[in-house]
């Protein structure tokens, strides 16, 4: 049942939207398409649902080739971040309505409507409308919808973007566990780094109309392949300057320098771009071999169990991320530690080398 | 002790004086007149609801109230389906969005008494191109001013190419309104392209189309100069619309008195069939 995507690629005049971008996606997985806003996670999601025509590519689901199949023969599912039901239609009228299309018996509809209701909690609203149901209630409808209709796929496009905080975190929750055991790809669209961690599973990181890295998750996580991914798959932005290599010592503009060792020491002399999360850069030395670096505080944020700070440092802006509460004071110098086994090196290209 | 703000009247008095003139003090005159006899000189004498009893008694009102319902019907039954089909029709991005908008919006920028007059000319059998066409091309004998039928039809179609217009554009707000993500879960549902409309952009335009069609019915329920120029209520009393019939009562015969009564009658009837309407249109509507 799995999803392939070959080379697709989608333009409009002389506009490209999706470079040519290869997939394959399993089913029984939860797959997280993780860019920012424009980045083309929804163009992508038409071309694999069929709502927008591949300009070169192919896409195979299941064996079988779906490039030119209309999205209706496709048997998929799609929940958008607007609630998307039939204003006239009751909630369970409107979980029946692919199933009564699709011309099954009423025995059957009324049996897959009720599991899917039962399932997100739906079953006291069935004779209700949209318009009588919260944000939550109606987002949980379209997704009871594409439950009930047992799809091959399922495209989730940033579901969850205009709920409140609260129902956002307990949709979250269930959303992986609703899908598991259905056999359907599940993908899931998201511009939050952190939705994409909490939801597991993995994750193909979008930039500029192209897929730049897939694989599980936390593993994309740790091991950014490119400067590209790591910006993507880091929120708040990951810290990344020009570092200069000679010997083992490296040398940031803004003057620290560190002892490189491992991989990073083997490399050729040179310029490279070092690369750090925000929460491996602390107000506080942590341990020995941490390297200080000063910079001048422009911007503080408390959260209550963590701080983070902007600071200005040569000509680069950092951001360090730490527990606790720590005295900033804006417009003022302050020192920072960063911890160097943490780095990541990129080539002039952007491709990572250590 | 609780301070009251005097001054917030003053906020309020322009408002008041506008109301007050414009509706209450010419509203009240016609009351004032429907319930008394004048023979000039600015003698009044109480009548009571006579006026009234003799308006609602009469044949001649009878008459021109089914007329008047019947061109009522028959132009919502046509502008409305119309309406709604040309605005289903129309592209909704591109170069021609612009050219069917004001394309659409030209005849409701006509004067209505340069409608009538244009009809008018444009329907003459003689001389008129629509006219002269019907009878001397096609052979058909067509004369608005001696066939009452023919007069009827020219009444019709004139305020179907006046007004239609703005049901369409009413509609067509109301259609570019539903998001893309409507369609796309239709499209992925497989929905007809009937069920699309009846369930999706019916539900969509319903307001809208309560507005176009009260809009629609108060306009045409009082219409009056475009038939007055056009066929001057004629021929015979065929095409005497109640606001028609109206002004011959007051201006014509210049009985005030029953005219007034008739005016009052005239607009509790519309107000009357408007509210029913809209409460109907909006009695499941939560918001």
């Amino acid at each position: 049942m799995a999803l392939d995507l070959q080379a697709v690629t989608k333009r409009v005049g002389q506009i490209t939207y999706i470079k040519p971008t290869s997939l394959m996606l399993e089913p029984g997985r939860f797959n997280v398409l993780l860019g920012e806003t424009g980045s083309g996670k929804s163009s992508l999601i038409k071309l694999m649902a069929g709502l927008d025509r591949v300009a070169s590519g192919r896409i195979v689901m299941d064996g079988q080739d779906v490039t030119g199949m209309s999205p209706q023969k496709r048997n998929i599912s799609l929940v958008h971040q607007f609630f998307v039901n039939y204003p006239q239609m009751t909630v369970f009228d409107n979980i029946a309505s692919p199933l009564r299309v699709a011309g099954m018996a009423r025995s059957e509809i009324q049996g897959r409507v009720e599991a899917a209701a039962d399932v997100l909690q739906l079953r006291p609203m069935l004779k209700r409308r949209p318009h009588e149901l919260s944000g939550g209630q109606q987002q949980r409808t379209a997704l009871a919808r594409a439950i009930a209709k047992e799809s091959t796929a399922v495209f989730l496009d940033e579901p969850l973007a205009n709920l409140d905080y609260k129902l956002r975190e307990e949709l979250r929750d269930q959303l992986p566990e609703l899908f598991a055991g259905r056999g359907a790809v599940v993908v899931y669209a998201t511009s939050e780094p952190a939705e994409a961690l909490m939801l597991g599973g993995w994750t193909a990181l979008m930039s500029d109309g192209q897929v730049t890295q897939f694989g599980p998750t936390a593993e994309i996580y740790r091991n950014p392949n490119t400067l590209t991914s790591a910006k993507v798959f880091s929120d708040p932005p990951i810290n990344s300057a020009a570092v200069v290599k000679q010997g083992t010592t490296a040398r940031l503009a803004g003057g620290a320098e560190w002892t490189l060792t491992g991989k990073a020491a083997d490399l050729a002399d040179g310029s490279y771009t070092v690369a750090i999360r925000p929460n491996y850069v602390s107000p506080l030395r942590l341990a020995e071999g941490h390297v200080a670096m000063t910079g001048k505080v422009l911007v503080t944020e408390l959260s209550g169990s963590e701080s983070s700070a902007h600071f200005a440092m040569g000509d680069g802006a950092w951001v360090s991320l730490a527990a606790g509460v720590h005295p900033y004071r804006v417009g003022e110098d302050h020192a920072f530690f960063m911890d160097p086994n943490r780095c990541f090196y990129f080539a002039p290209d952007g491709a990572l080398v250590a | 002790m609780r301070k009251v703000n005097h001054r917030g009247w003053f906020f309020v008095l322009p408002v008041l004086i506008l109301v007050a003139f414009n509706a209450l003090v010419p509203m009240m005159t016609v009351v004032n007149y429907s319930v008394q006899e004048t023979f000039g000189d600015n003698v009044f004498f109480w009548q009571g609801l006579d006026w009234f009893q003799q308006i609602l008694r009469s044949d001649r009102f009878h008459a021109a109230l089914g007329r008047q319902f019947l061109f009522t019907g028959m132009i919502l039954a046509i502008e409305v389906p119309l309406g709604v089909i040309i605005a289903l029709a129309m592209p909704r991005q591109g170069f021609w969005v612009p050219v069917c908008l004001v394309t659409m919006a030209l005849p409701m920028l006509i004067p209505w008494n340069v409608v009538g007059a244009m009809w008018n000319i444009f329907t003459l059998p003689d001389i008129g191109l629509l006219g002269y066409f019907l009878n001397h091309t096609l052979g058909i004998n067509y004369d608005m001013t001696q066939d009452p039928v023919a007069a009827w039809a020219t009444i019709i179609v004139m305020d179907v190419w006046h007004w239609t217009s703005l049901v369409v554009l009413l509609c067509y707000a109301g259609l570019v309104s539903i998001p893309d993500a409507y369609y796309q879960a239709a499209k992925i549902d497989g929905a007809s392209n009937w069920s699309v409309f009846r369930y999706i952009q019916l539900p969509k335009m319903k307001q809208v189309l309560t507005i176009a069609v009260l809009l629609r019915f108060m306009d045409s329920f009082n219409i009056y100069t475009e038939p007055f120029v056009l066929t001057g209520g004629g021929p015979g009393n065929s095409t005497t619309l109640l606001s028609i019939d109206l002004v011959k009562i007051a201006l014509g015969q210049f009985d005030l008195g029953p005219a007034a009564a008739m005016s009052l009658i005239y607009f509790a009837i519309t107000l009357l069939v408007s509210w029913l309407f809209y409460t109907l249109m909006t009695r499941n509507d939560i918001r």
